[in-house]
């Protein structure tokens, strides 16, 4: 068994924050710009340039991308055959606190959500472990904004409501966010499983690439209507009008029960951030 | 072609800008997001005075990153405006006359915009680190334990914004939509 001791975790932890909120993804500069050379609305075009410009700003000055450096989601895969010593979640927050402090980003959490105390330090971490086959330990850091994450909503639809009743709730989601979540965005839907796994599956829809469709020629087609659907809303970038509403919609699914069609539709803002570091 | 103003903001000003209009905004300039506007309208409540003059002032709802050194603040753009819906018609009754943020506005926000004379500023969300290269000076005037939530007073010069709702209740966002949409029939 590979031994790993816990401050390495730290470390990468603390690394990725920084980085995933100053230097937008690749596959997301690369929708954007494409989105642009597609977008036939003036207005909606100058929005795209200064999203454009602001991220070159963060990539050359070394900052923050967005004001709201968010809640730090964290994704572990641990490797069955690794053991990990120290105390996992203790040195995840570290890492939350480190990176925070250092990389000069907000800290955005309270420590009870009817008290509202900011804990100071951006702690703790949203922690997601999964157990996976092999030696390594897969970090993916991914900072969540609330402008977003607010306009969020799940639904426990009937197996009836099918095809239809799932592309009706994704539409009715963009609709009533409008321009609260710093459109253009991407939309992240997770389709089966339980209440929860919905969520999560939603919001690891959004950290996938968003240039990458689902390996399921279905699913693949279903994100490229759904896409086509929502930019038909003409709700536009900042919500001022145009075509560039979503960048991106991934689906990831599970199974499910038999009575049961739960769907969860999570939404990013174009500063969709996430960086992946392996140990 | 962008209007500039420079606040104060009087209500005769407020009311010349149209919504759809780009404005660059410079001056004094104060920052409040939930906590603080929870804060200022107890204060209302108890008939204390405000930790600033809001009379022809302009709240941006924004909590910046720390400024990293050499900054004068770190990424700033704006947070979305419904949340402050419960506070602000209290603040535009004691003389607000400009608020920037992103994002719809209930009826009775726009109801109080119409009835003093208020506008509201949509600047891009998500665009933090463009924005904070327009506030030249910050420093924390109020609330200085709510930390990214405390009362900010920034000089901002040429601060890119858009007239999202005017003191009409004209609604970009309601508008923008419908245009584009026309254009693409």
């Amino acid at each position: 068994m590979r031994e790993l001791d816990s401050a390495r975790i730290s470390e990468a932890v603390a690394r990725l924050c920084v980085e995933a909120n100053r230097h937008l993804p690749q596959d997301v500069k690369g929708c954007i710009a494409c989105a642009r050379s597609a977008e036939p609305w003036a207005p909606a075009c100058e929005i795209l340039d200064r999203i454009i410009e602001n991220y070159g700003i963060a990539d050359r000055n070394e900052v923050a991308i967005c004001q709201d450096t968010g809640m730090a989601c964290v994704f572990l895969e641990i490797g069955q055959d690794v053991h990990i010593a120290g105390d996992l979640r203790a040195a995840v927050d570290a890492g939350v606190r480190k990176g925070y402090g250092e990389g000069y980003l907000r800290k955005s959490v309270v420590r009870d959500p009817l008290d509202r105390v900011n804990t100071g330090d951006n702690t703790p971490a949203m922690l997601y472990t999964e157990l996976v086959p092999g030696d390594q330990v897969k970090i993916t850091v991914a900072p969540k904004g609330f402008g977003s994450e607010n306009m969020s909503q799940i639904r426990m639809l009937k197996p009836s409501d099918g095809l239809q009743g799932v592309k009706d709730f994704v539409l009715k989601v963009v609709e009533d966010a409008g321009p609260n979540p710093c459109p253009p965005i991407v939309v992240g839907v997770g389709i089966g499983g339980t209440f929860d796994k919905a969520a999560l599956l939603a919001k690891k829809a959004i950290i996938r690439p968003i240039d990458q469709r689902n390996e399921k020629p279905f699913y693949a087609d279903l994100e490229r209507e759904l896409l086509e659907k929502v930019n038909a809303l003409g709700i536009g970038p900042q919500g001022f009008g145009g075509r560039t509403t979503a960048l991106a919609v991934n689906i990831e699914y599970l199974p499910t029960h038999i009575a049961g069609l739960p769907v969860a539709v999570n939404l990013n803002c174009h500063v969709t951030r996430h960086k992946t570091e392996v140990l | 072609m962008a209007v500039s103003i420079r606040t104060p903001l009087t209500p005769a000003v407020a009311r010349t800008l149209k919504s759809g209009d780009s404005v660059l905004i410079s001056g004094v300039i104060y920052t409040a997001r939930d906590a603080a506007h929870k804060r200022l309208c107890e204060l209302v409540a108890q008939g204390k005075p405000l930790p600033m003059d809001v009379r022809n002032a302009i709240i941006y709802f924004v909590g910046p990153t720390p400024a990293k050194p050499g900054q004068a603040i770190g990424s700033a753009g704006p947070t979305t405006s419904y949340r402050m819906d419960a506070y602000s018609p209290t603040l535009i009754a004691q003389g607000l006359t400009g608020m920037i943020g992103k994002g719809k506005r209930g009826p009775e926000v726009v109801a109080a915009m119409k009835e003093h004379g208020a506008v509201y500023f949509g600047a891009i969300g998500g665009a933090g680190a463009l924005l904070s290269n327009c506030v030249k000076k910050a420093e924390i005037i109020a609330y200085e334990d709510l930390g990214a939530e405390a009362i900010r007073r920034l000089e901002v010069e040429d601060l890119p914004v858009t007239v999202i709702i005017d003191c009409e209740g004209r609604n970009l966002y309601e508008t923008g939509r419908r245009a584009y949409l026309d254009s693409v029939k």
